[in-house]
């Protein structure tokens, strides 16, 4: 449940570097990558040493460490006040300013991520991650060092988050810390279980499900002073009701 | 020669001494049955011989000379010992192949981004699904098979693992005569490999058609060993099973 953070990394990272430098925002993303694929090993190494409950605990805690840091290194990040005025991406004299065009840009992003992750999980490498899942001790018999494995799909996933930090910076042009709370890692961790565990299709669902659902309540007329409350309602009761009758999501393969 | 040896081998759980100074040696190329009641200890040592365990006390040395008492189980692996589970233990979730596939696959981090050789796995694999008779059910979940068939596949993915010493905590047990009689001519043909075998058995009938040599075990020490036709007719290893 660190997601946040790597999101937040990647975010902060092409904010910094396209308000206060004369790095472009391809520059910077691949910057921010850098940073969250070192900051993801580091502290992924520490993680490694904990298991189960501690290890979740473990996580929640990096994510407040990050969020602090965002709130209070104040010469970077500016704290509490966010970082305005982010531009744009431009390349080969395509300039993104058009929401379309930044559609598309992500919609490329999107396409490069899914293969990224179908490769990975098609691979022998993810069939092993798949019977980690399944039972570290019989696949570590089988002479597998999972600490390797865990570390490098956990270094991967960071570096996507960044990729998705940065597009979300560029696209908003403004970031505080506030979107970087652990509360943003709960979401991302219900997208993934409502769409469904264990399936790429389910993380796309779940995605266009929660993200829109928002949109859809618009039109259901909770009085305005209880209209965000009431959106954290209607999450909590449809993640109950998925964990009481579809455990695996919409359209996962494995039941947690 | 002896291919596995413990000295003093000891391991606890909350002061009961599952394995209590044990001290045996596994002739290399022999299938050596371990037998004992209930509680004997005999998983434990498999368990400790896996590196599944850490020990308490004593060593396990390899090869006369490797010590392996310290080492993790996939560092175990690599000195060619694998194992059954006396509860199978399959990737219930992937399919029949890809329980098969996972012990080929390269163990290098990197390299198993890549199937470098997909055509020689698939081949081995379908080779001891085959074996075991499991072939037309290579695109089963395995969470599906019978409970004999999950004890087959078991017994097919350590075939493909291709290793010098298996392990094997009670293959036959629940089995349908068909089912035992694949293992059995599985286990006397890694023999003819000159293969290990340690075969943790209830089955005195088997132990006696496959084994050359048993250990029997009794609250974690060594009760006696030798050939199965002169030890199990041994009084204190009567008693051991019936009762004093």
């Amino acid at each position: 449940m660190t997601h946040a953070a790597f999101y937040g990394i990647g975010a902060y990272t092409t904010a910094i570097l396209l308000t206060k430098s004369g790095v472009g925002f391809f520059g910077a993303l691949v910057l921010g990558i850098a940073i969250a694929t070192a900051v993801s090993l580091l502290i992924g190494v520490v993680l490694s040493r904990f298991k189960g409950d501690y290890y979740a605990l473990g996580t929640l805690g990096f994510n407040t460490i990050v969020f602090g840091a965002f709130l209070n290194w104040k010469n970077l990040t500016q704290g509490s006040l966010g970082i305005p005025g982010i531009s744009r991406p431009e390349l080969f004299g395509i300039n993104f300013t058009n929401n379309f065009n930044f559609l598309i840009l992500a919609l490329i992003f999107l396409i490069l991520a899914y293969s990224v992750a179908r490769f990975v999980a098609n691979s022998p490498f993810g069939r092993v991650l798949k019977a980690i899942r399944e039972d570290e001790t019989v696949i570590s018999v089988f002479g597998y060092d999972t600490l390797h494995y865990k570390l490098v799909v956990f270094v991967i996933s960071a570096a996507m988050a960044a990729v998705a930090g940065s597009l979300f910076a560029s696209y908003i042009t403004f970031i505080d810390p506030s979107g970087f709370r652990v509360a943003e890692s709960m979401f991302i961790l219900a997208i993934i279980i409502l769409g469904g565990l264990a399936n790429l299709r389910g993380s796309l669902l779940g995605a266009f499900f929660l993200i829109l659902l928002p949109e859809v309540m618009r039109f259901v007329g909770f009085p305005s002073d209880i209209e965000a409350q009431m959106r954290q309602v209607v999450y909590g009761v449809i993640l109950i009701l998925l964990m009481l009758y579809r455990p695996q999501g919409l359209i996962g393969e494995y039941k947690l | 020669m002896k291919i596995i040896e413990t000295n003093n081998l000891i391991k606890r759980f909350d002061g009961v001494h599952a394995v209590d100074r044990l001290s045996i040696g596994i002739e290399k190329g022999q299938i050596t049955g371990i037998v004992g009641p209930n509680g004997s200890g005999k998983t434990t040592l498999i368990d400790l011989l896996s590196g599944v365990l850490e020990i308490d006390g004593g060593e396990i040395i390899i090869d006369g000379t490797k010590k392996i008492s310290r080492l993790l189980p996939h560092q175990v692996s690599l000195y060619g010992i694998t194992r059954t589970f006396q509860n199978v233990r399959l990737f219930e979730q992937m399919t029949v192949l890809d329980n098969i596939l996972v012990a080929e696959t390269e163990r290098n981090v990197f390299g198993s981004f890549f199937e470098g050789h997909a055509q020689c796995h698939y081949k081995t694999a379908e080779e001891v699904l085959r074996k075991v008779g499991l072939l037309e059910n290579k695109n089963r979940l395995a969470v599906s098979l019978s409970y004999g068939q999950r004890k087959l596949l078991e017994i097919a993915r350590v075939l493909a693992m291709k290793s010098r010493i298996y392990l094997f905590d009670e293959p036959f047990a629940g089995l349908f005569p068909e089912m035992r009689k694949i293992i059995s001519s599985i286990i006397q043909e890694l023999k003819r490999e000159n293969k290990t075998v340690i075969l943790v058995e209830h089955d005195m009938g088997l132990i006696r058609e496959l084994c050359e040599h048993i250990l029997v075990m009794d609250e974690g020490k060594l009760l006696a060993q030798g050939d199965p036709g002169s030890v199990l007719g041994k009084r204190e290893v009567i008693e051991a099973y019936l009762g004093r």
